[in-house]
């Protein structure tokens, strides 16, 4: 130890110590990086620079990987293409330089428009009722609160393919099934366990007496509760329903096997994105790219409460 | 906000005599405004988690096949239970199982735990290094099941070609997700990838919850760093690692997502994990009733499981 580190805490890591703990975490988030950064880059491949062998580091961008993925095409003889007119946009351009034309848009607009309204909706309910519930179980005496609580946490538990069984079977009863509305109530139903104890943490941190002088001045309990709670948790319902958004957005074990052509979302459609001769990857990861950009925003959003909403409001910081 | 507070933290005090009277005549009473809140959300759970389990229970003791409906449905008791518990290849799937969920757990305590010391360290710039690490877990399991087998293609991979370049074996020697020995490491591989951030994150919560005059103590003593990572470090960090492995566990024995996509249960069924397996009765063979049994004994063990753990959690908590 240098003079110049005794001088402050001993507990504090000397200089030395830093820069190699630096450094050995800089070199894991590089390696960690890598793949996430490979995929982003196969995005603006072309199909031949994305299966090279050795892979290509260095490449000539192409948006022919977004234009598959946003098209359908279908390969047609020269002459055919050459009777066609002058091309139409871009697109039409990459695919008629490979003998095809651009039939008609993929399904990859809706797919994504699904996930955007499950999503949302699922998370707005779950927040809803998770606000509610949370502050019933933070304020009030519940008869068996423990037990009611440790029920919603442990809906978790069971295996969402266990749920996905009997799910099928309702939904196919009572005409819910491949439909939005069935996919935003099953997910609002995961979530709600989640947004109930995560919220209920955050309002506990509020501290009842602000809710009991606004009701000495006049409030009743229930706007005591929208005036002076809701406010001050602004933040909690906010980072809750990230990590539901983040949640309804990522799911695919109920997705692939309760939609198929309506109400699919995102994260089963995209695998299954496949072009002439197996699976057309800068297609692939152009709509892989796409699905992660909000995640990654979020997740920078987020990053304070993270540990909270990983462990269900178990360890806060 | 604070003023209104603390302007009628005052009058409060005034009316505390009578907080009863005030409270019955304006709106709801405290228990019917309860009962209101949380109602909605038991309702929800009861429909779309409870009554979907009672009725799984149900099916599991009889003959019921989701696509023939029309055959009358036969009482069967335990049956499939047994047959269950005394099927070979269910056995397997729990092995495959066991090696997924205990190796992942391993490998991605161990990562993660070193990981939050050295970002313990408070290195200069180890707030923004921290987010990129933990990217990997908050994406889709599909999605990253999926973009994996891109880098684990035998001839045009990332994954085989850094593999190649360090080893000097030929890219296309081996294939992580179509050998038999390499796919139950490949899954692991990605699952340690995506969630070793996640353990890390708890472990380093628990490492700047011990105080600094608990190690200042030990350097009066002259406990060498050694003796105090084993003596202070690991012990108090100890409920929080334990934390990290029960979420760990529980969501990784009901693992489907990724590895139905990296592997899909293969080659043949060294990657069938239960869910795959489940998924393969119930949806592919349609054996509903069968399929019912064993999603009842799979959520039964994770129960059981998780149960036994959190009393051990709790006492090394108290301790």
């Amino acid at each position: 130890m240098t003079s110049a580190t005794s001088a402050h805490s001993v507990v504090e890591p000397t200089a030395t110590t830093r820069r190699f703990a630096g450094s050995l975490v800089v070199l894991y988030a590089i390696i960690t990086m890598i793949p996430l950064v490979w995929i982003m880059l196969t995005a603006f491949k072309s199909p031949d620079d994305a299966i090279s062998y050795p892979p290509k580091v260095l490449f000539k961008p192409s948006l022919e990987g977004f234009c598959n993925l946003f098209t359908t095409r279908s390969r047609q003889t020269p002459e055919f293409i050459r009777s066609l007119g002058p091309p139409q946009g871009m697109c039409d351009e990459i695919a008629r330089s490979r003998n095809m034309v651009v039939a008609g848009p993929s399904n990859y607009v809706p797919r994504f428009v699904n996930s955007l309204i499950i999503a949302f909706g699922s998370t707005v309910l779950a927040v809803a009722l998770g606000t509610l519930s949370a502050y019933g179980f933070s304020r009030f005496r519940v008869p068996l609160k423990d037990d009611l609580l440790f029920f919603i946490l442990s809906t978790r538990m069971m295996p969402p393919i266990a749920v996905a069984i009997p799910i099928y079977l309702m939904y196919r009863t009572i005409g819910l099934s491949d439909t939005r509305l069935g996919m935003i109530l099953l997910y609002t139903s995961v979530n709600v366990s989640l947004a109930v104890w995560l919220l209920k943490g955050f309002i506990d941190e509020i501290p009842r007496e602000y809710e009991e002088a606004a009701m000495i001045d006049g409030y009743t309990r229930f706007q005591a509760f929208v005036k002076v709670v809701l406010p001050q948790a602004t933040t909690g319902i906010a980072a809750t329903a990230i990590f539901c958004l983040i949640f309804a957005w990522n799911e695919y074990a109920f997705a692939v096997l309760l939609t198929s052509g309506n109400a699919q979302t995102a994260p089963p459609f995209i695998p299954i994105i496949i072009g002439e001769g197996g699976q057309d990857w800068p297609a692939v990861a152009a709509g892989t790219t796409l699905f992660l950009i909000p995640i990654v925003v979020f997740t920078v959003l987020l990053r304070k409460h993270l540990l909270r909403g990983i462990t269900f409001g178990a360890v806060r910081k | 906000m604070n003023e209104l507070s603390a302007s009628s933290r005052i009058t409060y005090r005034a009316v505390m005599v009578r907080p009863g009277v005030t409270r019955r005549i304006r709106g709801l009473s405290d228990r019917a405004l309860a009962w209101l809140f949380i109602t909605p959300t038991i309702v929800l759970l009861l429909a779309i988690n409870i009554f979907p389990l009672l009725w799984t229970i149900y099916l599991s003791f009889t003959n019921y096949r989701a696509n023939r409906s029309n055959v009358p449905t036969i009482w069967l008791g335990a049956d499939w239970y047994q047959s269950i518990l005394t099927d070979p290849d269910i056995w397997a799937a729990m092995q495959v199982t066991a090696h997924f969920v205990i190796w992942t757990v391993v490998i991605e305590t161990v990562l993660g735990f070193g990981l939050a010391y050295l970002i313990d360290k408070k290195f200069r710039g180890h707030g923004m290094w921290t987010t990129i690490i933990l990217l990997p877990m908050m994406l889709s399991p599909a999605v990253v099941g999926n973009f994996w087998t891109f880098l684990y293609q035998p001839q045009i991979g990332l994954f085989n070609y850094v593999v190649a370049f360090f080893t000097g074996r030929a890219a296309s020697s081996f294939q992580m997700l179509g050998d038999v020995t390499l796919s139950p490491w490949a899954i692991v591989i990605v699952d340690a990838w995506m969630w070793t951030p996640y353990v890390m994150l708890i472990c380093l919560a628990g490492l700047r919850s011990i105080p600094d005059y608990i190690y200042e103590a030990a350097e009066v003593d002259r406990a060498s760093k050694w003796r105090q990572f084993w003596s202070i470090t690991l012990p108090m960090a100890l409920p929080f690692i334990m934390l990290a492995v029960l979420f760990r566990g529980i969501e990784n024995f009901k693992m489907f997502d990724m590895v139905n996509l990296l592997t899909g249960g293969g080659p043949g069924s060294t990657t069938e994990v239960a869910s795959i397996t489940l998924k393969r009765a119930a949806f592919e063979s349609w054996r509903t009733g069968y399929s019912s049994a064993f999603a009842i004994i799979l959520f039964v063990t994770v129960f059981g499981l998780a149960n036994i753990y959190v009393k051990a959690l709790n006492k090394v908590k108290s301790r």
